[in-house]
């Protein structure tokens, strides 16, 4: 039971430290640096990654890749128990351990999922295995970048860090280098360039407004220094930065009118990378928009970050669930879906509240396992049947009566239907809604219905029916996708008192 | 002299921004790579300066690696790539050139009225330098939307990247940290597009984005 331990980590995200100037966090490394499992979580991929692009064979480095993300996961895990003395520019915290321990998790989930996606593109000769090298060297780098993003303690070295799990996914994505494969990887490229070029611009005007108080240096890009000072900022330079940071890692979140990016992205890639960009990269971005809002939460005189992140989030909803209805390809269509939640998510955010950031908390991390669960059957729909059209998959219940059973299950949990986790963050996030805006929440149920609609549609359309294209059995491991629903499953059903009391620990914590 | 240093320091960022609109106007792939080389000086003086002024050697390598990696290498190894692939003659069918001038120009007006009001309080250096950064900013963004040519798209990234440097160094006491990691991001994205320009090229034969665009129809 570690969750009763707030005692026991100094840097509380609310409480002022002692003696800012600094931090503790500067100067201070602890006895033996290298066992840190902190350390550990961002040595373990770099290395890997290092190791990986010199072995050449695929099942030697599939297996490895498994194998350190399995550490990192440990090391994760490792956190929630024993908090670590302080690093410099590192940072862990009751808010980033969520994001770490789902990152790290889904980080092997996935490696796993991929050790038997890649078997079978290597026979079907889509890949060969110098891309798989590659492949294998560019997964464990852009874990290392999202770890790096999440633990940074630096805003300047957030941003480089999400630069550089950007750049490796832009990588992975033209794996395939395809027509379409290139044509997304470009304009993920160009787009996540610009995004990420404006989220420097707002970090610039953020140290702008810290130097009158913090003063020059390294100390004015720290995090928990900024926090401590916020309230002495220039409050006009504050509010533009924070336009900036969400214009540009609100592109990298996926919100629209951002999203161009997103369904070319998720469709053209590898489908393990489809997976990590909806359950890990998002959330990446995700948690870089949190900090910053609680930033500027934490200036009385700055603009109120929630109107803003409401309106981008609400649009975002509604947007994508309309979009949802004429898609044919399947996974754009669950990139849109990824666009939606997203959306909500943000939603969730904006309103605020211990409610709302409860119900925002609870359903990111309900999306990133429901979503890679489906795009692990996506997968594995894709390759039995030789395409990724809706149109050839029809009848997936009677040719392939597990695959298509667990796809069914996973649909319903996305759309948010009980028993299934999501089903109870939306309705939290509704019920926390109508107490504060009414009009709002008949926005949001209608984007949720909406969404709720062309997901069963699409749907049934692919699990029942008569059989189309091939039936071959499926030469492949379901375990990881089991592991997501089951976890989803739990959680909709029965959630552990202590996982609560932290959430609700972090989402006062959120303000 | 600090009210000489000022004019200096500004004249270089207003020169940033004039060369930025520039820009717009060349249709030629090869004016345009001359055009960037330009800006990469301006920048390079500009950031020396700031270099001299503030006292702070270590924007020195900012400088230098603004002049020689972005002004030199990267227009001399476009300018190849663009002559290997035989279009540099080729004529961009740009949205109309008066019309893309204006709304430079509707940009830099745009952004001297939204950074100058909110930094009022911070010192009178980085106050307008970080209006003209904003102002390269955009315009560079501008270029990005305009043009459908892959190298274009390159320049007007490059020519947006030099604006945040422009205000990274104007930012007094900005940790290096971040210097190099710009510098550091610009030579990855480079690689990056380096790699998926040859990727292009191998399959089209053309480096027009427009040719990408094709199969996007039927997939819906």
């Amino acid at each position: 039971m570690p969750f009763g331990r707030s005692s026991s980590c100094p840097r509380g995200l609310n409480q002022p430290h002692p003696n800012p100037p600094g931090g503790p966090n500067l100067g201070q490394p602890s006895g033996n640096p290298m066992t840190e499992p902190v350390i550990l979580i961002l040595a373990i991929p770099l290395l890997a990654a290092g190791v990986l692009a010199l072995i050449p064979s695929y099942r030697v480095s599939a297996l490895l890749n498994v194998a350190a993300s399995a550490g990192a996961l440990a090391c994760a895990l490792s956190l929630l128990v024993r908090r670590p003395a302080p690093l410099p520019f590192l940072l862990v915290d009751d808010l980033n351990i969520v994001f770490v321990v789902l990152n790290t998790f889904i980080g092997f989930t996935t490696s796993a999922y991929s050790a038997s996606y890649i078997r079978h593109e290597l026979e079907t000769g889509r890949l060969t295995p110098g891309h798989l090298r590659f492949y294998h060297a560019m997964f464990q780098l852009m874990l290392f970048g999202m770890s790096l993003a999440l633990l940074a303690n630096n805003i300047g070295l957030m941003w480089v860090a999400v630069e550089l799990a950007t750049l490796t996914t832009v990588l992975m994505v033209g794996l395939y280098r395809t027509h379409e494969a290139l044509e997304a990887a470009w304009k993920y490229f160009i787009l996540g360039s610009v995004g990420i070029a404006l989220a420097l611009f707002g970090t610039i005007l953020v140290y702008l407004a810290a130097r009158p108080s913090v003063g020059e240096g390294v100390d004015a890009m720290v995090w928990t220094t900024l926090l401590a000072h916020a309230r002495t900022f220039d409050p006009s330079l504050l509010n533009i930065a924070f336009v900036f940071l969400l214009l540009g890692y609100g592109t990298k979140v996926g919100l629209a009118p951002l999203h161009a990016w997103l369904p070319d992205a998720h469709s053209e890639g590898p489908t393990p990378i489809s997976a990590v960009l909806s359950g890990l990269l998002l959330n990446v971005a995700l948690y870089a928009l949190l900090r910053f809002k609680m930033l500027i939460a934490a200036n009385p005189a700055a603009i109120a970050p929630g109107p803003l992140m409401i309106g981008m989030g609400l649009v975002s909803l509604i947007f994508a669930a309309f979009m949802l209805y004429r898609r044919r390809d399947i996974k754009r269509l669950f990139a849109y879906s990824s666009i939606e939640h997203m959306g909500i998510i943000v939603f969730a955010f904006g309103m605020a509240g211990p409610l709302g950031n409860f119900a925002g908390l609870l359903q990111m991390t309900m999306h990133s396992l429901t979503k890679s669960a489906i795009f692990f059957a996506v997968g594995h729909i894709a390759q039995v049947k030789r395409t990724q059209m809706m149109a050839g998959m029809g009848g997936l219940t009677t040719s392939h009566p597990v695959l298509g059973w667990c796809f069914v299950a996973a649909v319903v949990a996305i759309a948010g239907l009980p028993p299934f986790g999501v089903f109870t963050s939306e309705f939290l996030v509704a019920s926390s809604t109508f107490a504060q805006q009414p009009v709002l929440a008949v926005l949001f149920i209608l984007g949720v219905l909406t969404a709720f609609g062309a997901l069963l549609m699409h749907m049934t359309a692919i699990a029942f029916g008569p059989v189309q294209g091939p039936v071959d059995p499926v030469d492949a491991s379901y375990v990881p996708m089991f592991a997501h629903l089951l976890l989803v499953l739990i959680a909709g059903i029965w959630l552990p008192p202590p996982l609560v009391a932290w959430f609700q620990h972090v989402a006062v914590l959120l303000g | 002299m600090p009210g000489l240093h000022y004019d200096i320091a500004h004249m270089l960022a207003g020169s940033l921004v004039l060369v930025s609109l520039m820009m717009l106007y060349q249709v030629r792939l090869t004016a345009l790579l001359h055009v960037l080389a330009l800006h990469a000086f301006v920048l390079a003086a500009s950031v020396g300066w700031q270099a001299y002024i503030q006292q702070s050697p270590h924007l020195y390598i900012t400088a230098a690696i603004a002049l020689v990696f972005k002004g030199i290498l990267v227009p001399v190894v476009l300018r190849r790539m663009i002559f290997r692939m035989g279009v540099h003659r080729e004529i961009e069918t740009a949205v109309s050139i008066g019309l893309t001038m204006l709304a430079g120009i509707a940009l830099v007006a745009l952004s001297l009225q939204v950074m100058l009001p909110v930094t009022a309080a911070v010192d009178p250096i980085a106050r307008e330098d970080l209006a003209l950064a904003l102002s390269v900013v955009l315009i560079g963004l501008l270029m990005m939307v305009t043009r459908r040519n892959a190298v274009s798209q390159v320049v007007g990234f490059m020519s947006l990247e030099n604006g945040i440097n422009l205000a990274a160094t104007g930012a007094r006491g900005m940790p290096l940290v971040v210097e190099i990691s710009v510098a550091f991001s610009i030579l990855i994205a480079f690689i990056v597009i380096g790699i998926f320009l040859f990727r292009i090229r191998e399959r089209f034969d053309t480096v027009d984005v427009g040719a990408l665009d094709q199969f996007r129809g039927g997939r819906s």
